[in-house]
């Protein structure tokens, strides 16, 4: 017996792979013709083959509990999500014109606040910002851009429309998934990459590593680029090592720098100190340097600051760069992208509603239970409600919370996010609902991941697809159905 | 290369060689019980004592036999040097720079630990034990093939042959401290040579090195040659010389190495005036004793030149 694909139903939702009962969609018909000739023990034994890889490559995310640091094997399901390569460009291009508009607007934040002045983003919205930062005003980092590395999550509704939900600008993670997740399709079902035109995803360390080298303020044929991380009990750790090797960059913890009375960084070898030009930084800002931020922060190093803000180091992403990811910053996306560049966003925001607003916090209380409410500065789908799926008790709590604190609360719409067909138990296959992050580069070019890492919810109906809440996540397959290579 | 990774490197070859040497030792050990004399009186709990474990092994165990000896060394988690402890301490440190050391090692020492854990009950087992044991030894000695095949000879490299022949130093010390040891409990009379024999036989085993010992000595196995070819051979990579020799060679090629090459070459002097005895009989061990003290001196230099580099 193979997948029985008339028995497949998505429902009222948009399905990635299957258009209506038994039919695929263009750009996966190879694959599910490919399927088709697999038994339910054949897809059984792969998925198998899958876990025992993931175990082998060391592929693991750490999980915070009670009881102590777990280190969790990546959880993955075999059946990729497929992705035209038309339909992809265009959203590639758009991810990048956000990006673009996004920096624009930091750098104006930090200098001449003329988007505030022309009163395009309320005054307030910086006023009580927390990821504003006022040690970064009037520093100038190449190329004026301060968000060198972003991973914007995308979900699509019913109509089968990218939408962008999220931007994160501080320390994103997820890319190593997404390239683990590659090869260990490879290892698992080779096979069908005989067959099928699948766009590769490996550039992206190459990538990562040229926009980070185009910032250094040396001028010298090979910068030296590191990563830092907060180390081994970070949730991203596997990440961090997992980067700094692809790049040939060092992995250091901040008790590794030292910033001397040269306002310039420098990190402990075996020979003595060497001078370090470019951070890729995995730290919170609040963590960076106890001499400008949290003082007792050891993860960080005393003097990264005036380093960076002497021009002798650069920082990627820069210190304040966060203040663009706010859920409140984040409605007015659309209006920044046509500010700076003068341009039609090419890929629409979700609606949402601004709690700090009074019409619209009132209709907002009226239908907590069909909304999603979101606190403006938290990741990680923490501190959520989750209308239709609250308790009379939740949505009591949230409306105190938005009363008290309207600036910090948004809302959207429950999306129908769209669903992909994914193993559920012994050989079913059921849909689940799944989102898309791609990543996005920016320096002297820019970048976007061929596809991305796309997160899957692995409970019934859940719109949660947060690893850290038991999400899974899903290869991403970018499939040019034109000129195929035959 | 960062300090921080250096010393990471160097536990991390450390550890490599202490499983490799443990498992080998537990693997061939209960060989020699079978083939000595009953008279002879040596248990398992020598073991113990050639790891300097005995404190750790007596607050845990109160009865030292074949079982609590076995479990100690493989899987206990107060012992810090046990397999499983050592494999956990080897999978950190390369977790935690695998920029520098070639993917498929860390691969490789993932799934060694993984392995190790799930059969732990094998090595426990008598009937399994070998096999087991064996896979132990086996796969280290794939994992440090790999990285001599594909590691770049950078100051990584370096740092791992440092801490490869520190550690085969300071085991071929205390086998030939075991050896005499054990010697010293056979009682002269008809069964003594053949005792003797075996037990230098077992030492040699222990290190690897009855193969290489027969080829270069020429010569039975006896208690003098045994020492000589152990800390003498230039050409044998686990007698004392030869690491020393690497040591200081090795650091030659690390920035500010003096002290350290120089303490190194003095070992090597040691153990050539050392040679020089007629017999080592009881007043031997205190030499061996110096020699690790020597050993480890070498060690904390090795941390102060290169690991902490901004004191």
């Amino acid at each position: 017996m193979s997948i029985e694909w008339k028995d497949y139903a998505p429902g009222e939702f948009y399905d990635e792979l299957i258009s209506s009962p038994g039919c695929a969609r263009e750009p996966a018909e190879q694959l599910i013709e490919y399927l088709q000739t697999l038994s339910d023990e054949d897809i059984n034994s792969r998925k198998i083959a899958a876990e025992s890889t993931i175990k082998e490559m060391g592929v693991s995310f750490t999980v915070y509990t009670e009881g102590g640091n777990i280190d969790r094997a990546w959880p993955f399901d075999i059946l990729p999500r497929v992705i035209s390569k038309t339909q992809w460009d265009k959203t590639a291009a758009g991810l990048k014109q956000r990006l673009k508009a996004l920096n624009m607007f930091i750098d104006d934040l930090y200098h001449e606040q003329k988007v505030l002045k022309d009163g395009i983003v309320p005054e307030f919205v910086l006023k009580q910002s927390v990821n504003y930062r006022k040690e970064c005003e009037g520093v100038s980092p190449r190329f004026g851009v301060w968000a060198h590395v972003c991973g914007t999550d995308l979900v699509r509704d019913k109509d089968g429309q990218f939408y962008v939900l999220e931007d994160n600008l501080r320390v994103p993670s997820g890319v190593s998934y997404m390239l683990e997740n590659r090869s260990i399709m490879k290892r698992v079902i080779p096979e069908v990459f005989e067959k099928v035109n699948i766009a590769p995803v490996g550039d992206y360390p190459e990538n990562l590593f040229d926009t980070l080298a185009a910032l250094s303020p040396r001028d010298v044929e090979k910068p030296v680029v590191v990563v830092l991380t907060p180390g081994i009990f970070n949730s991203a750790y596997f990440e961090h090592a997992f980067l700094a090797q692809r790049m040939g960059a060092e992995l250091v913890e901040g008790s590794d720098l030292v910033v001397l009375e040269d306002n310039c960084v420098y990190m402990k070898t075996i020979a003595g100190l060497e001078r370090v030009d470019v951070i890729y930084r995995r730290i919170d800002d609040m963590f960076l340097d106890p001499e400008v931020f949290h003082p007792e922060s050891v993860l960080g190093v005393r003097g990264l600051m005036r380093a960076w803000r002497a021009g002798n180091v650069a920082l990627a992403n820069a210190p304040g760069a966060g203040v663009a990811d706010d859920k409140v910053v984040y409605a007015f996306v659309p209006d920044i992208i046509r500010y700076y560049l003068d341009e039609e966003p090419l890929i629409p925001n979700v609606e949402t509603f601004l709690c700090y607003d009074d019409k619209q916090r009132e209709y907002v209380l009226a239908n907590l239970d069909k909304l999603v409410v979101k606190p403006a500065n938290e990741s990680g789908g923490y501190g959520m409600l989750v209308g239709p799926h609250s308790t009379k008790k939740d949505r009591e709590t949230f409306a105190e919370l938005i009363k008290a604190n309207p600036r910090n609360y948004i809302a959207q719409p429950t999306l129908a996010l769209s669903t992909a067909p994914t193993i559920v138990g012994k050989n079913k296959v059921e849909p689940r609902h799944l989102d898309l992050r791609p990543f996005v580069l920016q320096s002297r070019d820019s970048y976007v991941t061929t596809g991305g890492l796309t997160r899957v919810a692995m409970k019934k109906g859940s719109l949660v697809v947060n690893s850290s809440q038991g999400g899974g996540s899903k290869d991403t397959w970018i499939v040019d159905t034109g000129t195929g290579i035959e | 290369m960062l300090s921080k990774v250096a010393e990471r490197i160097y536990w991390s070859a450390r550890y490599l060689e202490r499983v490799e040497s443990t498992a080998r030792l537990l693997s061939i050990y209960d060989k020699l019980m079978f083939d000595l004399p009953r008279r002879v009186n040596l248990g398992w709990y020598n073991l113990i004592v050639i790891n300097s474990l005995e404190e750790d092994f007596n607050n845990r165990y109160s009865v030292r036999d074949e079982r609590n000896v076995v479990k100690f060394l493989l899987g206990d988690d107060n012992n810090p040097c046990s397999v499983v402890n050592s494999l956990r301490a080897i999978r950190e440190n390369i977790r935690t720079t695998r920029d520098v050391i070639p993917g498929e090692a860390w691969e490789m020492v993932n799934e060694l630990s993984l392995f190790v854990q799930e059969s732990l009950a094998h090595g426990v087992n008598r009937s399994v034990r070998h096999e087991f044991l064996e896979s132990i030894v086996k796969t280290c000695q794939q994992i440090v093939g790999l990285l001599s095949v594909n590691m770049t000879r950078d100051e990584a490299w370096e740092m791992l042959q440092l801490g490869q022949n520190v550690e085969r130093a300071d085991m071929t010390t205390r086998n030939l401290d075991a050896g005499i040891a054990a010697i010293q409990q056979v009682q002269d009379d008809d069964y003594a040579v053949n005792a003797r024999q075996i037990i230098w036989g077992n030492v040699l085993r222990s290190l690897n090195a009855d193969q290489p010992y027969r080829r270069a000595m020429r010569s039975s196995i006896k208690g003098d040659t045994v020492v000589d070819f152990l800390m003498g051979n230039e050409q044998f990579p686990r007698s004392l010389t030869f690491c020393a020799n690497e040591i200081a060679e090795r650091s030659k090629r690390l920035p500010k190495s003096e002290q350290v090459v120089e303490r190194a070459l003095a070992i090597r002097s040691e153990v050539s005036r050392l040679l020089e005895a007629d017999e080592f009989g009881a007043s031997f061990r205190d030499d061996l004793n110096d020699l690790q003290v020597s050993l480890a001196e070498v060690h904390g230099l090795i941390q102060t030149t290169w690991f902490l580099s901004d004191k």
